[in-house]
Parts: C-alpha cells; structure tokens; sequence
C-alpha cells in the first residue's frame, strides 16, 4: 500500500492533533499561536501537495492525481486566507480562542479528503469531516442568537443532505455492485445499460451535493447561515468549501457517472439556470452585505455549473479556472467585509460603506476592483472565468443557457455597481476603524491577482487543463 | 409448520422499508413544526434508512463493502447526533426554546 500518496493529508492530520494539543495547554490564550500554526500546516501541506506523487491508494479509496493537487492548493490557498481573515475579528469580537483554527484545520483536511476521494466511502467521510467542522464555526459565537440559529440551521439542513447523499450512495453502490468509482465507470460504460436504480441513486448524489453548493433549489440555508456566522466564518464559507464542493461535484459526474452525461446534463442546465436567474434577482433587495453576498455566491455557482452543464472538457476547464477567481476575488471582497469596523463594533449594512472613498480610498478601490470583477467586467479576472464556461456553453450548443447567463449577469451588475456608488458617491456616514495588517494583506493580493490576471492568464488555464485530462481521461 | 405460509424476505422487501423510512425522515423534517428534538430524530431516521440499504444490498451482493460503509456511518451519525445536540443547547441558551416556529430570527 502506497501511504505516501496520502501523506499532505495525514500531515495535515497530525499537524491539527498537535495544534489541538497545544491548544489545550493550561497557559495564556493561545489562539494566535495556533492560528500562525494553522497557516504553517498549510504551508507544508501545500508543499508536499505540490512534491505528491500520482496514484490510487488505500484500497482505491483515495487518487492523487493534476485535479486533486490543483483543487487542494486552492482550498489551502482559501483556508489559510480565511485564518488571516479572522485573527483581528475574533479578537475584537472575543472570539479568540484556539478552537476556531484548530476546526479550520479539521475543515481543510475534510476537502482535500473529498477532493481526492475515489470511492463513495472517502467521498463521504471527507465531506463529514467538512460539514461537521463547518456546523461547529458557524454557531462559533454562541452568544450571539443569531450566530447559534445559524449553527441550527446550518446542521438541520446540512445533515438532510448528507443523508441523501448517503441514499444515493446505497442505491448506486446496489444497483452497480460497487462504491469504487473506478469499478462504477466501467459497470456504466453502456449508459443503455444502467439500471434505473443507478440513475435514481444518481440523483439522489446530486441533490446531496448541491445542497453543498447552495446551488438552487437546495440553497435555502446560504443566506440565513451567511448572515447568522461571525463574517471570518461567513469568509472561510464562501471561499474554500465551495471550491471543494464544486470540484467533487465535477469529479462525481465527470469520472464513475461521465457515461450517463445524457441522464444529468438536463438537470445540471436547469440548476445552473435557476442558480444564476435567483442569485441575480434576489440580491437585488438586500440591505445586509453579507446576505447580498450569499445571493451572489449562489449566483456564482450557477455560472460554474454552466460550465459542468456544457459535458465537455473545455467546460471543466472553464469550471475549474471560475472556481480559482471566484476564490481569489471573493476572498478579497470578504476581507473588506471582515475590515468593516465602527468604533469597535462590526457593521454589515451596505449603507455603512457609505463615502469610505473618501476616508479609506484604498479599500474603497479594491472593493470596487472585487465588485467589478463579480459583475465580469473586463478586464478584470472575472470577466474572463465567465468567458470561459460561457463559450464552453457554445461550443456545445447550449445557447439558451449562455444568453441567459450573460443576461442574468447584467441584472446582478446592479447590485454590484450600488455597491460602488454607495462607496464613492454617498455622503460618509463616519469614518471605518484602522484595518489589520493582515486584512490589507488579503486584499491587496487578491486585488492585484485579480487586475492583473488578464496580463498572464496562460498557466492558470494550463493547470485547469492538465486538472481535467485527469478526471474525464 | 401449521397454517403459516412460508415468505422469504427478499431484497425487495428491505428496500421498501427503508424508502419507507427514508420518506418518514424527511417529512419529519418538513412537516414538523413543533420541536427541533423531532427534525434530530427524524434525521436518525433517514441515516437507519441508510443502513439497512446498505446491509440488505451487501448482504444481496455477497459483498462486504456495504456493511464496512454502514459502520462507517453509525460512527459519524453518532458525532453528529453529539454536534447537533451541542448546538441545540447554545441554541436554547440564547433563545430559552427549542419550538421550530420560533427559528425565524433571520429571514428576507
């Protein structure tokens, strides 16, 4: 058996034991020790992720191959950002303690479990030890009533899917004899042949998985749960276990379910559709900023399956290169969310942003960089991630899907572009509080990536392609 | 063996009773509107759904890769059951009740 194939994994593992261990010493506050920890267990994973070498081990419970090394960097990159996020928040808001890195860390290796998984069992076990991680922060401020109803929701809901995902799993496991995904691709590899059962199974696994997603008509959960959980939380959630569960579901139907494209293209288009239809419109209204952002962050997933609806490999590539900017620029926006401070008390309405141009010009230009980037203006990075999936869309003959996706971005440029104006033409309803170090280190880089991208996109593009030959070859 | 006819139990049989449960655990999630304690219930419901999918198709099979897989899941439904009570009783600290109606602190 080839354990190293696993070992980013298992050092992740014991890096978070240890962190724990450290953690629960009798001594001062350690919250800032284990956070710099977290962020160098991070580090290390990322490099050993680099040097893993290609397989499948553990029984074929687990593959090391270009997509999962390109998907895990990106959830490194997005966790160790969002411990970066959280250190002065928690802080501020008291909520410095050690539990909250130590989870994060649990959380990550969770997704890189999902992300290699290759078998149903892996696929399952990882995703728990995401969503249990994740029902546990995002109540991380219990006494805060809405942080806790947010927690609630966020389990009730989370475990329902989990459950029928786990349907879907017995039914595909009995109806193809097998939870190997390997061994699933070659009992489908006559789609004329699947069984009914196979199929039913299917759908169960992807409704279990766009619930995950937040895709529509699974996404009730987003907006309470976004609004409800510390912002750093909010942060971590919008970034990295999104990444990871758009990559699992790219790998579910792209590798053991590629065969039956015919039996959930029709479904994958008209979640995207309504996906990118509610994200667009339902944003329009919100006061609070981070539930305007969950609305986008639906909308964002609905552009990302376009590219998984398309069934083909450009379109992966399309989804795996969107996923990697949305990452970036929504880390990015979340770090101006996180900075957003009034003599010492967190504010989340957009009216609170009002005339920070003139205050904070700086943050008040990387906001607008983010938000024209959501709104896919080029050439900021966004505009090109949405040109991707959508001339992957083409390329297959889904023009409905594309135009409606180009419309639906127009309509949700409002609600980015208010963003804008609220920031550079309302009257300053007072001054925003000094940001950290950390935070303006978080926006400026991912400000920059996201500016500059348009210079050097080739080794972005070149990775994705190498990522997908690797699940659809 | 008297007037009793002799059925076998076929895999057909397993299956309904667990969609059966299946359907159970998620009404019990919908249709409850009365107590949180009932939707964590309800979700052991649909998790014991589950695993009797999966031993009944293992065992149909002659496979054991499902009864590994029901293993695995009492394991993590038994840290959920844990993590979902934890976050019941912060709930309950702040809120001072557990009826679903009354979780409507954050809408729009």
């Amino acid at each position: 058996m080839n354990w190293t194939l696993a070992l980013p994994e298992l050092v992740l593992a014991l890096s978070g034991l240890a962190i724990l261990g450290v953690g629960v010493l009798p001594s001062r506050n350690t919250y800032y020790a284990c956070s710099m920890a977290a962020i160098g267990a991070f580090l290390l994973t990322a490099v050993l992720v680099l040097g893993a070498p290609e397989g499948t081990g553990f029984g074929g419970q687990i593959v090391s191959d270009a997509f999962s090394r390109f998907t895990r960097l990106l959830i490194l990159l997005g966790a160790a950002a969002g411990i970066a996020l959280s250190l002065d928040y928690n802080a501020h808001e008291k909520l410095d303690r050690f539990e909250y890195p130590v989870l994060l860390v649990f959380a990550t290796l969770g997704m890189m479990v999902m992300v290699s998984a290759n078998d149903l069992m892996s696929l399952y076990i990882g995703l728990e030890l995401l969503s249990l991680s994740l029902y546990v922060v995002a109540a991380f401020n219990r006494d805060n009533e809405r942080s806790a109803e947010a927690g609630l929701k966020y389990f009730v809901l989370g475990a329902l899917a989990s459950g029928l995902l786990l349907y879907g799993s017995s039914l595909v496991y009995g109806f193809s004899g097998t939870t190997n995904f390997d061994r699933i691709a070659d009992a489908l590899s006559d789609p004329a042949k699947a069984s009914a059962g196979v199929v039913v199974g299917l759908v169960f696994v992807m409704a279990g998985l766009a619930f995950k997603v937040s895709a529509v008509p699974f996404h009730m959960w987003t907006p309470d749960v976004y609004e409800g959980a510390p912002t750093p939380v909010t942060a971590f959630f919008a970034a990295a276990p999104k990444v990871a569960a758009i990559a699992l579901f790219a790998r579910v139907l792209g590798g053991p379910f590629g065969d039956l494209a015919g039996q959930w293209q029709q479904v994958i288009i008209v979640t995207s559709l309504l996906s990118m239809l509610l994200g667009a419109f339902a944003a329009i209204g919100q006061e609070n900023i981070k539930r305007l952002m969950a609305y986008s962050s639906i909308g964002h997933v609905g552009y990302a399956l376009v590219g998984l609806a398309s069934a083909s490999e450009a379109g992966m590539r399309g989804l795996l290169v969107y996923m990697a900017i949305y990452l970036l620029m929504n880390v990015g926006a979340f770090a101006v969310l996180v900075a957003m401070r009034r003599q010492g008390r967190a504010v989340e309405r957009v009216s609170d942003l009002a005339g920070v141009a003139k205050t904070d010009l700086g943050m008040a230009v990387w906001m607008a960089v983010f938000m024209f980037s959501m709104a896919g203006v080029p050439p900021l990075a966004g505009f090109f991630g949405k040109l991707f999936v959508f001339k992957a869309a083409i390329d297959s003959g889904l023009w409905t899907l594309a135009i409606i996706g180009v419309l639906s971005s127009v309509v949700s440029a409002f609600y980015y572009l208010r963003i804008v104006k609220v920031m550079f033409f309302d009257e300053p309803v007072g001054a925003l509080d000094a940001r950290s170090g950390a935070t303006t280190f978080v926006m400026t880089a991912s400000g920059l990536f996201t500016v500059l991208f348009f210079l050097y996109p080739a080794p972005l593009v070149a990775a994705a392609q190498v990522a997908v030959a690797a699940i659809l070859g | 063996m008297g007037g009793i006819t002799e059925m076998a139990v076929s895999l057909a049989h397993f299956l309904t009773v667990s969609a059966i449960l299946l359907v159970l655990g998620v009404f019990g999630i919908f249709l409850n509107r009365k107590n949180v304690i009932i939707i964590l219930m309800s979700i052991e419901l649909i998790l014991l759904a589950v695993n009797i999918n999966m031993v009944a198709f293992s065992a149909a099979l002659g496979d054991l890769t499902g009864q590994v897989f029901t293993m695995f899941i009492l394991t993590v439904a038994a840290a959920e059951a844990a993590i979902g009570l934890a976050i019941l009783v912060i709930y309950f600290r702040n809120r001072g009740t557990i009826e679903v109606e009354d979780i409507s602190t954050l809408k729009g």
